[in-house]
């Protein structure tokens, strides 16, 4: 995975209140309490992130911890009160008006929890709209939007209008219409959180299956952590507007940043989310059929608890790196849903 | 308990005092050289109508930047109203070419083309059902004789409301996107919403002159302020995420606007262009004062010679245009596009069948009218007249009951007016002032007394003091009569679901009706005069008060009433002691506004002959002098403020102390 940040923000705040401003302006941080003091609030609190190009990047948090805050303060929809926040290697923060409009129609998406769609317009309209905005001709605007909703399986529905849409299938036209515009970062903002739990995990998978074929730059919020876990590359969670723990799923669970972070980590079904890397013997020999290194614990299971002895892990290249043998994998599952 | 008491006995005193002042003779005061707290010395008062009259002067005749003077802007919004306006009226009622001389050289629609038009309207809007409504409600327009007048009204409506919902529009979103712009605004749109009418009429009719110009700027201006709310309110409202797509869709400040704004709020926004359409059709008879023909010249005339019949069917031709306007309004607010059109047919006049029908209709009566006119005029021998019915049912109950009326008459004149309005009139202003300040300051605070005290000083400096005061009186008798009339009625409504039914019908019906209708019936009972500006204010103003109380009754939550049950109480003290006490504020609320309707109605019952502000403004409208019709109008306006604010930081005061009963 390329290590160069797609978009990057340093220090970010935003504060709510009477004077905000006046409280970051003599260096950052502001001393312990001086906020609380002030009267002011913290939504975003001192937030540094990377997110590098082409993975998803999931922002978790419970509801009033700042995420969507802060996800409105990535894509300037509102404006921080102090920070630095770069894409590639344009600051955002310093962007004109004029500019802003180019990139936010060339060069960002953005999902949202309730879908926004403009319910005066069909479908194929609210698909077309921001190539429209662009004044791209309605012809070839009409024909990449019908492109999108074809790929988001809403194909014969162009006619419809959102009202006559169950909750999916208006979140598919969400999806199509920020996908319309070929953006090089995606936003999405809990964008199956108003779902149906079934529904919602149907479409974990569509969106799966979309950012495989088209392996975009992605934020995406959830207060699910079964969701983050389940769709992130690396997950940043969130609690009071700052940022706890950035890390892969696998390292949440085995190294938890704080008590926090460990009750979530608590409920997750870890042979989903824990590799075989991660409790093998290093070094170790085995034998029989090799696993793969990469591989999660729930895959390979049953295979490795009805051989005889433990089976030799490999990594990418073939090369053997240790063994895994029943116990330790017996451990993983016995270990579901408790802590230790 | 012994500090409030005390209080208690305070305002007793101050009472007792101000009725001992109010009933006796004041000899005393001028004796010991008060006399101008008696009566406030015509020396001290501030020329302000003169300046008014004398600015509005040098617009007219001197004003002018570089060559263009300010009459030739005038004269070019004027022209600006007029072509739209003849072109409407020459389709609906005058027809085009031809001159004085008559004969027009392409008739106007003929009745069965606008009948047809509209219901076809209706169908697109909504069912048949609607088409048939709006159909017959024309036709009845046909059948009794006012079709002619109705389209000269339904010409100028056509006019007035698309430039009062689209000016209004466009300062909402003036306002929505300049939060200082709006600031500015809002105070200006609480004071055109109090002014009576009639006080825009002066000036208007003094910049327009005489003629329907002037009745639809004025109607314009009457009919925007409430389109203005609701645009701003609409686009505040809608969804923030819509908003931020737009934002992120890269949408520039004017698409954003026109293209995700005012598309999503377009349902509350039709509901704004809905109430500009009824305010449009409240004008139509003060508009016909300066110079509106139509159904409101009718009825003004008609009120003139007393001719109760004639006036009383032109006021329910009023209202049922109004009716088939506002539900023809209303569907087409609420149609939403038929999803997933099939198809298109491949002729156009299949495409759009009801259009085709309708041009079909057009042309055909058109051309036929030449033969057989009863296909374009409805022939007068069709025409029905209930009329003399009135006229007789009026006469019978005149001569059969004078006694009895009378006497009802005698008694309500000798018991409430005339001892409110000595009581009104005796009062010296000092102390009446102070009484005010006191007042405000106790519902809400030092900064309510002083705006209440500026504004009744307002009226104390240019003159206006006693004739307010009569406003008042005639104002208060009525609130007061609408409440013991209203309550118990609002009562009834709340605690009985079916009582509550028979009884909205009957409001719905009493609203609908514009003010002046009131007066005919009234003035032939009871003859000029204020008894009979009483009963017509009273009228007008009862559906709040019921209303409010009703409502207020309602929606006491049902856990409280099960909690009452609960404890034992019976029904009687569910009522008295649970639903009464929590429903006071909505009921305070509906006191407000039975209040803000009197004030409105007083300014019209000027017309049978009362001495108050309305009549100062009336008499301003007659001589064109707009000076004194702003000012008695400003009078009038912040009469309205003064009990609004008081009366409204009352309920407010009442909401909180419940508030923190129930919920804490």
């Amino acid at each position: 995975m390329p290590a160069r940040p797609k978009l990057s923000c340093r220090n970010l705040w935003k504060l709510y209140g009477p004077r905000a401003g006046e409280l970051l302006r003599g260096g950052l941080p502001p001393p312990e309490g001086a906020i609380e003091a002030a009267g002011v609030i913290a939504a975003v609190r001192d937030v540094s992130i990377d997110i590098r190009d082409g993975e998803i990047f999931v922002i978790m948090g419970l509801s009033g911890s700042g995420k969507s805050t802060l996800v409105r303060c990535l894509a300037r929809l509102i404006e921080p009160t102090a920070g630095t926040l770069l894409l590639d290697d344009t600051d955002l923060l310093r962007a004109s008006e004029r500019e802003l409009i180019e990139i936010r129609r060339h060069r960002m998406g953005m999902v949202f929890q309730h879908f926004a769609l403009l319910p005066h317009l069909t479908v194929l309209q609210n698909v077309a709209f921001p190539l429209s905005i662009q004044g791209v001709k309605r012809p070839a605007a009409e024909a990449r939007a019908r492109q999108v909703i074809e790929l988001v399986g809403l194909a014969g529905r162009e006619r419809y209008y959102p009202r006559e849409l169950s909750g999916g299938q208006q979140q598919r036209v969400g999806i199509a219409r920020s996908l319309a515009v070929e953006p090089e970062l995606w936003f999405l903002d809990e964008p199956f959180s108003a779902l149906d739990p079934l529904i919602r995990r149907e479409m974990q998978d569509e969106f799966l299956r979309l950012q495989g074929m088209l392996n975009k730059t992605i934020v995406f919020i959830t207060h699910d952590f079964e969701e983050a876990v389940r769709l992130a590359d690396r997950i940043a969670i969130m609690k009071d507007g700052a940022v706890i723990q950035v890390a892969t799923p696998e390292e949440l669970v085995l190294a938890p940043a704080n008590d926090y972070v460990e009750k979530f980590t608590r409920h997750i079904p870890r042979d989903k989310v824990l590799s075989v890397a991660s409790v093998m013997a290093p070094g170790a020999a085995g034998s029989g059929e090799p696993v793969p290194a990469a591989a999660r614990i729930a895959e390979v299971a049953e295979q490795v608890i009805a051989a005889p002895a433990p089976r030799p892990v490999v990594d990418g290249d073939g090369r053997v790196v240790g063994a895994i043998g029943r116990d330790a994998v017996i451990q993983v599952l016995l270990r579901q849903g408790g802590a230790p | 308990m012994h500090h409030r008491r005390r209080r208690a006995l305070g305002w007793l005193a101050l009472a007792a005092a101000t009725l001992v002042l109010a009933f006796t003779d004041k000899d005393w005061l001028e004796a010991a050289g008060f006399d101008w707290a008696v009566d406030y010395p015509s020396r001290w008062e501030l020329p302000l109508a003169k300046a008014v009259s004398g600015a509005m002067a040098w617009l007219l005749e001197d004003a002018a930047i570089g060559s263009v003077g300010f009459t030739d802007v005038t004269r070019g919004i004027a022209w600006a109203i007029e072509q739209p306006y003849r072109l409407a009226l020459a389709l609906l009622s005058t027809g085009f070419g031809g001159g004085a001389t008559g004969g027009a050289v392409v008739p106007a629609l003929s009745w069965l083309a606008v009948t047809a038009g509209v219901a076809a309207l209706g169908h697109y809007a909504r069912d048949w059902l609607l088409a048939a409504i709006v159909g017959a409600c024309f036709l009845y327009l046909a059948l009794f004789g006012q079709w002619e007048s109705a389209m000269v009204t339904l010409a100028s409506v056509l006019i007035a409301v698309p430039i009062g919902a689209g000016g209004g529009l466009v300062l909402g979103i003036l306002a929505y996107r300049h939060p200082r712009f709006d600031r500015a605004l809002v105070p200006v749109l609480d004071l055109m919403q109090t002014i009576p009418i009639f006080a825009y009429l002066v000036p208007v009719l003094f910049l327009f002159g005489f003629g329907p110009v002037s009745a639809l700027v004025a109607t314009v201006i009457y009919a925007m302020p409430p389109m203005v709310r609701v645009t701003t309110l609409a686009l505040r409202s809608v969804d923030p995420e819509i908003r931020d797509f737009g934002v992120m869709a890269g949408c520039t400040r004017g698409q954003m606007t026109w293209r995700i704004l005012v598309p999503s709020a377009r349902e509350s926004l039709m509901l704004g262009v809905n109430q500009v359409i009824m305010l449009s059709l409240n004008m139509v008879i003060i508009a016909s004062m300066i110079g509106a023909g139509g159904l409101g010249f009718d009825v003004l005339t008609s009120l003139r010679r007393l001719d109760i019949g004639g006036g009383f069917e032109a006021g329910i031709a009023i209202v049922v245009l109004a009716v088939a306007i506002d539900r023809l309004s209303q569907a087409l607010a609420r149609r939403r596009p038929a999803a997933t059109r099939q198809t298109r047919p491949p002729s156009i006049l299949l495409r759009y069948p009801r259009s085709a029908i309708v041009l079909a209709i057009v042309i055909a009566t058109a051309l036929a009218g030449e033969l057989a006119p009863a296909l374009h005029a409805f022939p007068a021998d069709w025409e029905v007249t209930t009329g003399a019915f009135w006229n007789d049912a009026i006469s019978y109950i005149n001569v059969r009951f004078f006694d009895d009326l009378e006497a009802v008459k005698l008694f309500i004149l000798t018991w409430l007016l005339l001892p409110i309005r000595q009581f009104l009139l005796g009062l010296p202003w000092p102390w009446a002032m102070l009484l005010v300040a006191l007042i405000a300051w106790k519902a809400g605070g030092w900064r309510l007394a002083a705006g209440c005290l500026a504004m009744a000083a307002f009226i104390l400096v240019t003159g206006m003091w006693e004739k307010a005061m009569i406003t008042v009186y005639l104002c208060g008798a009525a609130v007061l009569l609408a409440m013991v009339i209203g309550f118990p009625i609002g009562l009834l409504a709340g605690i009985s679901p079916a009582a509550s039914r028979a009884i909205g019908v009957v409001l719905d019906t009493l609203q609908t009706l514009p003010s002046f209708v009131y007066l005919i019936p009234v003035v032939m009972l009871f003859r000029v005069g204020d008894f009979t500006a009483l009963v017509a204010i009273v009228l007008y103003a009862l559906a709040p008060i019921v209303r409010y109380t009703a409502h207020g009754l309602r929606s006491v939550s049902p856990e409280l009433i099960e909690a009452g049950v609960v404890a034992g109480c019976t029904r009687g003290q569910i009522l008295l002691r649970i639903r009464l006490p929590l429903a006071l504020p909505e009921i305070l609320l509906g006191i407000n506004q039975t209040i803000m309707l009197a004030i409105s109605m007083v300014v019209i019952t000027a017309l049978v002959g009362t001495r108050d502000l309305g009549q100062e403004v009336y008499i301003a409208l007659t001589k064109a002098d707009t000076g004194r019709g702003i000012v008695a109008g400003l009078a009038v306006a912040f009469i309205a403020i003064i009990a609004d604010r008081i009366v409204t930081a009352g309920a407010r005061r009442a909401r909180l102390r419940f508030s923190a009963g129930v919920t804490v």
